[in-house]
């Protein structure tokens, strides 16, 4: 093996048991930043050594014995600190004999550590950016460049965000622990808005040349799968899971050869993801075992799961998708969420009673300026002949739209209608 | 990257109870490590395997041919990894489980890319 090719082993070992070792460090230290120094540390020895010694046969449990013995030395250097800390080694002393090897705690069940390590990240005490972002590096393992690129901005300021959402967590001495009862709830809707969030970043981004954004989709589906796995009694972390999956399934059909997005009902099914897709269907039906599925990714997630399961564009059962707008609408509220249910409704019962619909939202302030209300609105005048309405409409759209492609579709539309 | 190992032995018969307990556990970690998105095992051909080939023009369907010591696979698993290196060090530990715990068991974990290309147009 050339120094090369170590070096590329330990940075794969490196990549997949990152998370763990900062999570069983974080434990032992109750201090993230620490043990992610510590994590750091235990690397950098790696890279000293592999090379000359070999890659070890168990590398995991090495980088894991490594990283207990820094953190051991950092208590001892600092033991005139804090009392606390005093106690830590001890504890730690005896935990070091009572598993001694270098194969010790590799196979411990360390699921709980990763799961509070995620919860630290997304506290709500930091801000939501700062939640992303520290969630990318310490769970995800990205480095601040990759985060940086990804959200389109600077690594200085990446840089910066993670510093002071690390030292908001080490002043303010949380518990470093797995929130329980009515604070889980809480915490948890907090951990998946930003597994949500890094998700939409990525998918909202199809006409960027930047090839990092799709790698935030696979981030977030990892964060979800690694969530779903750690609290298989969330509903709606299989909730959002599901609908992380179903959206991926449909990435090679989303645009078309020049890079043009491709309309859901046009697209070719065949192409479909079937392993993603029979994730989220198996995603989906765990949600609502557990007696979720009413819960707010679960019902997006059952919509998308209606597409899933029709073969054809025109299978679609438009029935249930307004029939799930209708209860997503019901506690969310969004005006955005009621002109959904109107194109379900028009696909299902006619342009009339989707017309009626939007004209029951058209005063909502939040849709003043939002192109798709005069765009569904004049496709429905245009279903029912009413083409000079129609065709205000689409000219409406298309002075609201910032796209483009979009604009030229809406144009083309307006000067055809009843032409 | 998505990559598919298939896993093929010469072995015949049971392999011992506990290879099968620390592949759980391995797997375990791969679940939650949201690494592993797929995997499941293969009967052996006696319980049923069948060969259709196409060759010269002529679809055939014939039994499996049951030569002895012939490679067979015997399961296979799904990951999703950032980058090859990673695929590599999972297919190792894999096959360190194998020779730690499997009593002799000698085989080949062959990983290969899938095509996915998720994000092209």
């Amino acid at each position: 093996m050339t120094v090369a090719d170590t070096h590329r082993a330990i940075l794969a070992v490196w990549r997949t048991e990152q998370q763990r070792l900062v999570a069983i460090l974080a434990r032992m230290l109750r201090d993230v930043p620490l043990a992610e120094e510590l994590a750091q540390e235990a690397l950098v020895a790696a890279l000293e050594t592999w090379p000359e010694s070999g890659v070890p046969d168990k590398p995991a449990a090495w980088l894991i014995t490594t990283a207990r013995r820094r953190a051991l030395d950092h208590i001892r250097r600092n033991q005139m600190l804090a009392r606390k800390h005093e106690t830590l080694a001890r504890e730690l002393e005896t935990e070091q004999e009572i598993m001694p090897g270098p194969d010790a705690n590799l196979d411990d069940d360390i699921g709980d550590d990763i799961l509070r390590l995620i919860f630290t990240a997304c506290h709500p005490l930091l801000a939501r950016e700062a939640r992303a972002a520290l969630t990318l590096r310490m769970i995800g393992g990205l480095t601040t460049e990759e985060i940086a690129r990804a959200f389109l901005t600077t690594t200085p300021t990446i840089q910066q965000r993670i510093v002071r959402a690390k030292r908001t967590l080490s002043d303010s001495g949380l518990a470093y622990e797995t929130p329980h009862g009515a604070e889980l709830e809480q915490r948890l809707s907090a951990v998946l808005e930003v597994i949500y969030l890094i998700f939409n970043e990525g998918y909202s981004a199809t006409s960027g040349e930047d090839l990092m954004r799709p790698q935030l989709c696979d981030e977030a589906l990892r964060l979800g799968r690694i969530l779903a796995a750690l609290a298989p009694k969330e509903p709606e972390a299989h909730g959002l899971l599901s609908l992380m999956e179903l959206h991926a399934s449909r990435f090679p059909t989303r645009t078309d050869a020049n890079g043009d997005p491709v309309l859901l009902l046009d697209q070719n099914r065949a192409r479909w993801d079937r392993l993603l897709i029979n994730r989220g269907l198996a995603a989906l039906q765990r949600a609502q075992q557990l007696g979720g599925a009413d819960g707010f990714y679960t019902l997006q997630a059952a919509i998308l799961a209606v597409h899933a399961r029709a073969a054809t564009a025109a299978d679609t059962d438009w029935v249930q998708i307004a029939a799930l707008y209708a209860r997503l609408a019901a506690f969310t509220g969004s005006p955005i969420i009621e002109l959904n249910r109107a194109i379900a409704v028009g696909m299902a019962e006619g342009a009339a009673a989707g017309l009626a619909i939007l004209d029951a939202i058209a005063a909502h302030p939040a849709l003043k300026s939002y192109h798709l209300l005069p765009s569904v609105r004049g496709d429905f005048l245009a279903k029912l002949e009413r083409h000079a309405e129609a065709r205000v409409e689409f000219l409406r759209a298309a002075s609201l739209v910032a796209n483009e492609r979009e604009r030229n579709f809406l144009l083309k539309r307006a000067s055809s209608t009843g032409a | 990257m998505r990559y598919m190992y298939l896993v093929k032995s010469c072995q015949s018969g049971m392999p011992p109870a506990r290879l099968f307990e620390e592949l759980d556990k391995l797997a375990q970690r791969a679940i939650k490590s949201g690494a592993m998105i797929d995997s499941g095992g293969l009967l052996p051909p006696q319980a049923g395997s069948m060969h259709v080939t196409l060759q010269g023009g002529k679809v055939s369907v014939i039994d499996m041919p049951m030569a002895e010591a012939k490679e067979v696979v015997g399961g296979y698993a799904i990951f999703e990894f950032k980058t090859r290196e990673e695929a590599i060090a999972s297919a190792v530990e894999f096959m360190n489980v194998h020779n730690e715990f499997g009593e002799g068991w000698e085989g080949t974990c062959e990983m290969r890319p899938m095509m996915t290309n998720p994000h092209a147009p």
